[in-house]
Order: structure tokens, then C-alpha cells, then sequence
């Protein structure tokens, strides 16, 4: 048991002693500093040449969002005729049928969003083709948007007063050579040598010991699960994720996976006092970050090891926990500490299934993802948090009687608008969405769809109506792990799961970085006695409350009929 | 718009070639130097190989040691777990019935001294481990069938379990497969 929890410390201490390097690294990057990467820039300039771009025009805010957005499309476009034909495509050797429609375009929409909510298993539902060219395309790109999103941020805070904001393409591009590439090719040859597959080959028939014969599915795995992590995307290989014991054999892999998955979250967020050079600005939100990870990972970590009550009952050891949905190599604590991480940063990868884990840990794993802050995904984690840090200045600014500033500009109207609109549609899409869900299923539990509404859940009574809030809270956070036990492969999910997405993707980038090119591009204001200092303490834990006051009155109601109920009730 | 249009998709087919064919190549070219040469590490037995290390197949046959319950039963074409909640009461049935059946094939097993890790399924179906608890609760029941004594079989056990990482960090595991490769090649 001791070993258990010293396994979690460690690997949270392996994360943060890689994550200040890496910082270092990604601010010399993005400055233009040269570095041992340089080798990489013949490569990036020919690319540049043959799409036709000038990696040195500078663009506005405005410039950077069409210019995220039409290549977004782009790759929508290409995925979703890529899994719709792709059983008329090459590298099938499984022979899996393409995919529907409706499939096609929540699961194009589900990567390259950096969710990846899979309503399909590996192993059926997609090919070699697909899983490589597509998926395993977009969990870099898809990472690589997130990351260029907040660094137009960080030029914008950092400059006095500038349109400038640097090119899109040169910060999306260098993402991917200098940051993303290299690292993921170490990850995947650690995966390679711990057992994980890389290999094309199909399934391969087996003749088990006592004779039976299996197909195991196999085929070029590690380093689709190296940027899967990297990314923060979690979208599995297998149907069971990286709970699939050649998804993740052994302790060495589970530790790398999930030292991957926080690495750069954590990194962006100490580069973001290197590159502003407000370090303890930076610092302080590090900290508020922290306590509100240990907040939701003490209580799941503490249930999943205490095992579940209703089998203590039946006169069960549970000497290591609750193990339904859980594997033995990696124990209660370990599962218990990735499905925290997991949720607050937006990987949505799993080691043990969060819908078989006890009430309070799947109520953690919902707050995680309906924070969203906490670290948070690649690029996307920070903006969220930016977003409530304009918020908790704003009301300082009223407590204090000022005007508000930030960065050296002051906080209007139309900024605080922008804010509050961001704030109000996650529990808007979230509440929306499981209210609608609900409504189908009570109305039209007969509906003739691949899964009809009477057969959607799995689960009866409070659980059941905690598997449709989880579907929409991880598709509004970018999240996609899932409650996996839903029925969710079918015309209704895939639609309005894929809405969700969309609107909780691009919404919360926009918005960030409108306002914070609104605020570059006003007069600088320098520091004086009466400004409100944010990088101090005081402020810190007033964004701290501005978090959990506006969490709690969005969606206590909602974790009342689900988690909260069930925990009383068993 | 239209002004980004064509260097998106330039940019993308690039990409595409460059992350999605390029990248997995490469890893698999290095793979073949990977123990198991890129395709998961095998195992062998009296010259044939008989599975995955890593992947559970089923021992139906009371004279092996049996791994995890699988709700896929086993089938490696596919993975999955149960996704039942901690109160479902069918799910509790479930566990209630495995119990009785573990108790039926292991009557010299209390009931108090029954592992959970032995009536609850697996995340991915596959399991290859049990805790060495889950292993040494089967004991009697093997050593009867089998005609060995109970105190072999524990050291057997003891020689085939893998302890934590570096002894500091993890859990204790057992892989059944070797385990029961070892078991067959006692006589």
C-alpha cells in the first residue's frame, strides 16, 4: 500500500523536475532564441516554401483566429471523408467497415477539437489508415492549435502596446518540430522497449494453453500513444485505453504515460513567467493550480483505495481497493491518481474505468472537468484560467472601488463581457445538453436509433443520470473520457455530443485571445501604488474563490441528483 | 478566409505525411530492436508459443491458476470492462454469483479470505496479473487436483512474482500465464 502511494509521488515529482527544463526550452522557442533544435529549421523552411506562406508577417488577433479556424476546417473536411471511406482506403488489414455519418462527424469533430471521445473501439472502428493519418495527425495538430492559441496570449500580455501578435503559422509549425516531434519520439521508443506493439501487422491468431484459438489485436500502437499522451488528447488505440495491457504493459509505461500527459500543461505554465517575466506571477498560479488538484485527488484516491462498501458487505477482502474496472499492475491509488489528472487537464485517457470507480472519486473527476483549469489541457488549460483571473479582477476592481487593470491595461466593458459570456456557456452546454438527453429518454424511450433511449444506460437510478451529465461535461471540456457504460454510439450522441464540442473548443480559445489582443492594443498604463497587484497571494485566492463560487452555484444542482445522491444511497 | 485557405491545405497534406506517415514509421523501423521485435512479447512453451505475455487467456481447468474475470471473456480481438456502478444491484448479483462459484471450486477457502481482485472483472478484460494474494488463495484447490503440496506452490508462486518498480513504487504482481507455465513444468 505504502509502495502504492510513493509509486503517485514519485511520478508527480518525475513531472515537475521534466517540466522546468522543458520550460526553459519552450520560451527559448517562441522567442526565437536559438537553440539545439535549429537542425529543425530547414525542414520548417521548406515547408513554409511549398505551402506558400511567410512565416514572418505579423498578424492581430483577428489574423491569428482565421487563420486557426480555416485550417481547422480543413482538417475536419479531411477527416470526415477520410473515416467515412476508410474501408475503401489502404492499411486495413482487420478489414473494418467505414464509418456512418453521424459517427464520421463526431469522431473528425471529437479529434480535432483534442477531445477524442471515441464512440467506437479501436479495434472495430477504425483502421491502421485512419488511426495514423488521421487521428494520430490530428492529436498533434489538434495540440499544436491549443499551444499556438495561448502563446498569441503571451505576446499580447507581454507587449506594452502592439497589434503584432507574431504568425500563426510560425508558432503552430515550430509547436509541432521543436516541442511536440521530439518528444513523442522518445516517449514512443520508452513505450517500444517496455513491450508496447509498433509493428502493421494485423490481428494474429493465437492457440491459447488450454487450446483455445484468440485473434490479438495488435498494429503500430506506441506512437500513436506517445502524442495520445503528449497532447493531452487520450483518444486509446484499443477500446480499453490505457487500462490495455499493450497500451500500457507495465508500471515504467503507466509512469511515462502519465509524467506525458501533465508534462507540458505544467511546463506552459512556468513558461508563462519566463516569457512574460512575472515569475511569481506565474508561481502563484502554479500553486492555486496545485491545491486545486490535491483537492480532487486526496478524496479519489482515499475512496478508490478504501474499496467499494456495497461488496464489503458480502464479507469481501478489498486489501486493495475497489478493483471492478481496474487492472492489477497499476493498483486503486495509481488509477485513482490518473483519472484525477486525466479530468483536470483535458487528456480523457484512462488506466481503469471511471464509470465502475465510487460515487465521490466520478463526482471528482466531473468538478475536474467542469474546472478545466487546473493545469488544464495543452494551451487551452491556461486560457480557461485566464479567463476566470479577468473575472477575479474585474469584481477586485469593484470590492476595491478602481478601475480595473491587468497587465498594464485597463478592463473594460467589453473584455468583461467577453469573459462572462466564456463563463456562462460551459454550465450552458453542459446543463443544456444532459436536460435534452433526459427529455429524450423519458419522451422517446423507443426511438429507433443504433441504441434506443431505454437501453442507453447502464447503469439504473442516480448513476444512470450521472452517465449522461459525464458525457456532456467531458464533451464541453474537451475531455473525452467517458462514463463508458452510455450507449453512445448512435445518431443522438454522435450529433449533439459533436455540437458540444465545437462551440466548447473554439468559443474558449476565441475568447481569451480577443481579449487579450483587445487589451495589447490599448494605452499602457505603467504600475503605480493603486494598482491592483496580480501576482500576489491575496490575489491568488481571490481567483481561487471567483473558481469554486462560480463551480458550485453552476453545477451543484446537477452533482446533487448524480454523485451526490448515489454516495448517500449505497 | 479564403487568403488561408490554400496554405491550410498545403500545410496539412504536409503534416499529414510528415506526422502520420513518417513518425510511426520510424518507430517501428527502431521496434524491431524492441524485444518482441515491434509486435508485443510472446511467450513460449515445449516450443510453441502459446500467447501474449501480457494478455490474459482463459484457464478454464481447476488444475491451473485462473486469471481475473474478463468481461470480454477473453478475447483479445476486443477489450473492455464492465462500466457497472458500485451499487448496480445486477452488478452486485454478478459478484454474489462469482463468489458462490469461487466458493464451490475452492471449499477450503473462507469466505472472509476471498480477494476482490478475484470477483471483480478487469479494466481491458485482458488482465495478465494477480495480486500474489489472489494467487495463494487458489493454492489448496491446485495442490489437490495436482498431488503437489501447498508449500511448493507457494515458492512457486514467490519465484514468479515481480515485486514493485525498483521495490519503492507499484504493486506486487503476479503473471498468470508464466505462472502457470511453471506450474505444468514442475514434474
Amino acid at each position: 500500500m505504502t509502495t502504492e502511494i510513493s509509486g503517485v509521488i514519485a511520478t508527480y515529482g518525475i513531472t515537475l523536475l521534466l517540466a522546468w527544463p522543458l520550460s526553459r526550452y519552450i520560451v527559448k522557442v517562441f522567442r526565437g532564441d536559438r537553440t539545439w533544435s535549429d537542425f529543425m529549421s530547414p525542414l520548417e523552411r521548406f515547408i513554409f516554401k511549398i505551402s506558400g506562406i511567410n512565416p514572418a508577417e505579423e498578424m492581430n488577433w483577428k489574423q491569428h483566429m482565421k487563420a486557426l479556424l480555416t485550417i481547422n476546417l480543413v482538417w475536419f473536411v479531411y477527416a470526415f471523408f477520410a473515416l467515412f471511406f476508410q474501408d475503401k482506403l489502404p492499411l486495413n488489414p482487420d478489414g473494418n467497415p467505414g464509418q456512418s455519418a453521424d459517427l464520421a462527424f463526431n469522431t473528425a469533430i471529437s479529434f480535432m477539437v483534442n477531445c477524442n471521445l471515441q464512440h467506437y473501439s479501436g479495434e472495430t472502428g477504425v483502421t491502421y489508415f485512419t488511426q495514423l493519418f488521421v487521428l494520430a495527425f490530428l492529436q498533434f495538430v489538434s495540440a499544436a492549435t491549443g499551444i499556438a492559441a495561448l502563446i498569441v496570449v503571451f505576446k499580447a500580455m507581454k507587449e506594452k502596446t502592439t497589434t503584432k501578435l507574431g504568425n500563426f503559422w510560425d508558432i503552430f509549425l515550430k509547436t509541432i518540430t521543436r516541442i511536440l516531434l521530439p518528444i513523442s519520439i522518445v516517449i514512443a521508443l520508452i513505450f517500444v522497449f517496455n513491450g508496447m506493439p509498433a509493428s502493421y501487422a494485423g490481428k494474429e491468431a493465437i492457440v491459447t494453453m488450454q487450446g483455445d484459438t484468440v485473434n490479438v489485436s495488435h498494429g503500430p500502437v506506441a506512437g500513436f500513444v506517445a502524442i495520445k499522451h503528449l497532447g493531452t488528447n487520450g483518444g486509446g488505440w484499443f477500446g480499453a485505453n490505457s487500462a490495455h495491457p499493450l497500451e500500457n504493459p507495465n508500471y515504467v509505461t503507466w509512469m511515462t504515460e502519465m509524467v506525458a500527459q501533465v508534462l507540458i500543461p505544467i511546463a506552459m505554465v512556468f513558461a508563462l513567467g519566463m516569457f512574460i517575466q512575472r515569475r511569481k506571477f506565474a508561481m502563484v498560479i502554479f500553486g492555486i493550480m496545485t491545491i486545486g488538484m490535491i483537492c480532487l485527488l486526496v478524496p479519489s484516491m482515499q475512496q478508490e483505495m478504501a474499496g467499494n462498501p456495497a461488496i464489503a458487505h458480502m464479507g469481501i477482502q478489498q486489501a486493495t481497493g475497489a478493483m471492478e474496472g481496474k487492472e492489477v499492475r497499476f493498483g486503486a491509488a495509481a488509477t485513482g491518481y490518473w483519472s484525477t489528472v486525466t479530468t483536470i487537464i483535458s487528456t480523457g485517457s484512462v488506466c481503469g474505468w471511471h464509470d465502475s470507480t465510487m460515487p465521490m472519486t466520478g463526482m471528482m473527476q466531473l468538478l475536474g472537468m467542469m474546472l478545466n483549469c487546473f493545469y488544464g489541457g495543452c494551451g487551452v488549460g491556461i486560457l480557461n484560467y485566464y479567463i476566470f483571473i479577468i473575472i477575479a479582477v474585474f469584481i477586485s476592481g469593484l470590492m476595491v472601488g478602481r478601475t480595473p487593470e491587468f497587465m498594464g491595461h485597463k478592463l473594460e466593458a467589453r473584455e468583461v463581457k467577453i469573459a462572462a459570456i466564456i463563463t456562462l456557456l460551459s454550465p450552458f452546454l453542459i446543463l443544456a445538453g444532459t436536460a435534452l438527453s433526459s427529455w429524450v429518454l423519458s419522451h422517446y424511450p423507443d426511438a429507433n436509433w443504433a441504441v434506443k433511449p431505454s437501453a442507453w444506460l447502464n447503469n439504473p437510478g442516480y448513476h444512470g443520470f450521472s452517465e449522461m451529465l459525464y458525457e456532456y461535461t467531458s464533451s464541453n471540456a474537451n475531455n473525452g473520457s467517458g462514463f463508458e457504460g452510455l450507449g453512445d454510439g448512435n445518431v443522438f450522441w454522435n450529433v449533439s455530443t459533436g455540437f458540444v464540442l465545437i462551440l466548447g473548443r473554439f468559443l474558449p480559445i476565441i475568447g481569451p485571445v480577443a481579449i487579450a489582443g483587445l487589451m495589447a492594443s490599448k494605452k499602457y498604463i505603467p504600475e503605480s501604488a493603486g494598482t491592483l497587484k496580480t501576482d500576489s497571494l491575496t490575489f491568488g485566492a481571490m481567483t481561487f474563490a471567483v473558481i469554486i463560487i462560480l463551480t458550485a452555484l453552476s453545477y451543484f444542482p446537477a452533482l446533487a441528483l448524480g454523485p451526490i445522491a448515489e454516495y448517500f444511497s449505497l | 478566409m479564403k487568403k488561408y485557405l490554400w496554405p491550410s491545405v498545403k500545410l496539412t497534406l504536409l503534416l499529414v505525411v510528415l506526422l502520420g506517415g513518417l513518425y510511426p514509421l520510424f518507430i517501428a523501423a527502431v521496434a524491431k530492436m524492441a524485444p518482441g521485435a515491434g509486435d508485443g512479447i510472446k511467450v513460449t512453451h515445449n516450443g510453441r508459443v502459446v500467447g501474449y505475455e501480457n494478455i490474459a487467456q482463459k484457464f478454464s481447468d481447476d488444475k491451473y491458476f485462473q486469471p481475473r474475470p474478463s468481461t470480454v471473456d477473453y478475447n483479445a480481438a476486443g477489450s473492455g470492462g464492465s462500466n457497472k456502478a458500485a451499487g448496480n444491484p445486477d452488478y452486485l448479483k454478478t459478484v454474489q454469483e462469482r463468489i458462490d462459484s469461487f466458493m464451490v471450486h475452492n471449499p477450503d477457502v473462507k469466505r472472509e479470505n476471498i480477494p476482490a481482485e478475484l470477483v471483480t472483472a478487469s479494466a481491458s478484460g485482458l488482465d495478465p496479473h494477480l495480486t500474489p494474494a489472489a494467487a495463494y488463495v487458489q493454492v489448496p484447490r491446485v495442490a489437490k487436483l495436482r498431488g503437489i503440496s501447498a508449500g511448493k506452490l507457494k515458492q512457486l508462486i514467490d519465484a514468479n512474482t515481480q515485486g514493485p518498480l525498483m521495490g519503492l513504487f507499484g504493486l506486487s504482481t503476479v503473471n498468470v500465464l508464466k505462472l502457470n507455465i511453471a506450474l505444468d513444468d514442475m514434474k
